[in-house]
């Protein structure tokens, strides 16, 4: 299931909070609704993502989806594993397939994200 | 795994070939007496060498491995796959036509210039346009065409802080795409419950430097937006343009026309619309239409039609983009556009239009009672369902189309558009008639019955195809896209 320590977006985004380090990738749910992910673009270590806007692309072999920062910061450390290893963030999203992680100054806009029984809730509304 | 046909490459033979050519006649001279060392082939091209017979073969039996239209139902919404009667075929092959060069004469193209110059008098009645150009090779050459178009506009005024394209989240990819590559940010505005533009999301992007709106209508989920009035007023009056995706133009011919809903620009794909072929890249044809205001910039040349009825390719024009496409346009579909366009009439154009709509609606109609119907409205050319009621099953789009296959119909157009989950998306065209329709509702409803008694029949399918499931995360992730000798 998704972990409690996360926070959510409606994206089907998750963010790990550890200090003013904030790892991003894409949910349990996300990875399940695209298939089989065959490409994933990131940013390069050093580029600064702006909060609510695309910072790269996951392409499955149905669509190719955007995916958003959930808040503003620099890069620092880009999982080039999953680049090579697409499959990882389908066999483990909130594992070894997160995306970027991300140098943050400003914490407060995660205060807006889900918590994990908050996006089960938004999933399970989702599908009616 | 086993090729059931091999490469033309593996069948070659050293030597063989399919004509034997008489000794020559004249002295042999050694090629390397006549051009320079550094421009001569170091090692002999890898070509096929096969005897006449075994081309023949090849190719005849590849071609038995396909589905088109000719062989059965093609349900692929977006396409608008109808049937593409043989007259417009033997009057594109009359010789007139094949034979001419693009260098020849005006006086002796006059025909050809005529064909252009009435298809493009008849498609502005059509779209409500004031002129057209026919030189865009495809839909999406045509709306980068309307695009550029749309920017020269703006920039002649001198009005250069315009760098926004609002493009709503149902459009074809190919519009965000093709304002992307004109240089263009791109505003992405939902859609509401009803399926169409979110006028209030509209209002709040809508400004000064909005350079134009892209809209599909009837849109991707195959409705007719209900203000498209409102919406088009809205960006007029903030100066923006209006474009017109027309890639479902089949839906509304003769009935509506993009030019009196307010479009300034519109791109048509005689391809899906006016029956010319899709196969094998078509090739294709993306005519765009203009209001009068925006005609200095269309592509030159463009056909215009003298006082005396005599035709000829108008170069001046100073204001023109320029050229889109070599020469004239993909001029042997004009001719199958032509053919359709008076061979049907105005009244047949808009009865097949009519026939489009309620052959989509009466499939929808069957099939909403079997499937989830996510818009239940009264649809235009084609609609979406989605096995949302089937979730319990574990049946997934992708496996009800490969199951479509098992019983002969090429299946629709699946996961698009993506802002419907596990769409299927049904255009029937109006080529069909209600047998066909009839049966290929029953066929769905059984898979959906299959869907829940012996899911896993579904899951595997298809079985009487001559491959089954491919390795698609294979193909894309690690690509064999050409033949090599070393790895045979």
């Amino acid at each position: 299931m998704n972990p409690v320590e996360l926070k959510y977006n409606k994206e089907h985004e998750y963010a790990r909070v550890e200090g003013n380090i904030v790892t991003f990738g894409i949910t349990d749910h996300a990875q399940d609704s695209l298939g089989d992910v065959v490409f994933v673009e990131l940013p390069e270590e050093g580029v600064t993502v702006t909060a609510g806007k695309s910072y790269g692309t996951v392409e499955s072999v149905k669509a190719v989806s955007d995916i958003y920062a959930s808040v503003s910061g620099k890069v620092v450390e880009v999982n080039t594993q999953v680049m090579d290893s697409p499959d990882l963030l389908n066999s483990d999203p909130y594992g070894e397939g997160w995306l970027v992680k991300v140098e943050v100054e400003d914490l407060s806009p995660l205060d807006n994200m889900m918590s994990a029984a908050e996006y089960e809730t938004y999933l399970a509304q989702e599908e009616h | 795994m086993k090729a059931l046909e091999p490469l033309i490459f593996d069948l070659s033979a050293p030597g063989r070939s399919a004509v034997s050519l008489p000794s020559c006649d004249v002295p042999e001279v050694p090629v390397e007496t006549l051009i320079p060392n550094s421009l001569l082939r170091q090692q002999e091209p890898q070509l096929p060498e096969l005897a006449e017979v075994d081309v023949v073969r090849h190719f005849t039996r590849l071609s038995t491995f396909n589905h088109g239209v000719d062989t059965g139902f093609y349900p692929l919404g977006s396409c608008t796959m109808k049937y593409n009667p043989k007259v417009n075929e033997m009057l594109a092959r009359q010789t007139g036509f094949t034979a001419l060069h693009p260098y020849q004469p005006e006086a002796l193209t006059q025909g050809a210039l005529q064909l252009m110059a009435e298809l493009q008098e008849d498609l502005c009645e059509l779209a409500g346009m004031d002129e057209f150009t026919l030189q865009p090779a495809a839909g999406a050459h045509g709306e980068m065409t309307g695009i550029l178009i749309i920017k020269a506009y703006h920039a002649h005024r001198g009005d250069h802080k315009r760098t926004k394209v609002i493009v709503p989240d149902s459009a074809h990819g190919t519009n965000p795409a093709t304002a992307a590559m004109a240089g263009y940010e791109i505003i992405q505005i939902p859609s509401n419950d009803r399926g169409g533009v979110d006028l209030e999301a509209l209002k709040k992007v809508v400004n000064d430097e909005v350079a134009a709106l892209m809209l599909t209508n009837p849109n991707t989920v195959g409705l007719f937006d209900e203000n498209i009035q409102q919406i088009t007023k809205l960006v007029h009056d903030a100066g923006g343009l209006l474009y017109y995706d027309g890639a479902n133009t089949n839906a509304i011919m003769g009935i509506t026309r993009p030019g009196d809903m307010g479009f300034d620009v519109i791109h048509l794909n005689l391809h899906k619309t006016f029956s010319t072929p899709h196969g094998g890249g078509g090739p294709g044809s993306g005519p765009v239409g203009v209001k009068e205001f925006l005609a200095p910039f269309l592509p030159k040349p463009v056909v215009v039609r003298r006082e005396d009825d005599t035709f000829t390719l108008k170069y001046d024009m100073p204001l023109s983009i320029g050229r889109v496409r070599s020469f004239y346009a993909n001029f042997s579909i004009l001719v199958r556009a032509y053919a359709y366009i008076r061979s049907l009439g105005g009244e047949g154009l808009r009865s097949a239009s009519e026939n489009a709509v309620l052959n989509a609606n009466y499939l929808m109609s069957i099939l909403k009672e079997h499937y989830f119907l996510p818009f239940d409205r009264v649809c235009q050319h084609e609609f979406i369902i989605t096995p949302k009621n089937l979730k319990a099953t574990g049946v997934h789009t992708l496996d009800i189309a490969k199951r479509l296959l098992d019983y002969g119909y090429h299946p629709p157009t699946i996961y698009f558009p993506i802002i419907v989950e596990e769409a299927m998306m049904i255009e029937p065209t109006e080529t069909e008639s209600i047998e066909t329709l009839d049966e290929f509702a029953k066929i769905l409803i059984k898979i959906a019955e299959e869907a829940t008694s012996t899911p896993d029949l579904v899951k595997n399918a298809p079985y009487t195809t001559l491959v089954t499931r491919l390795d698609e995360v294979g193909a894309v992730r690690k690509p064999n896209l050409r033949w090599r000798k070393e790895s045979n």
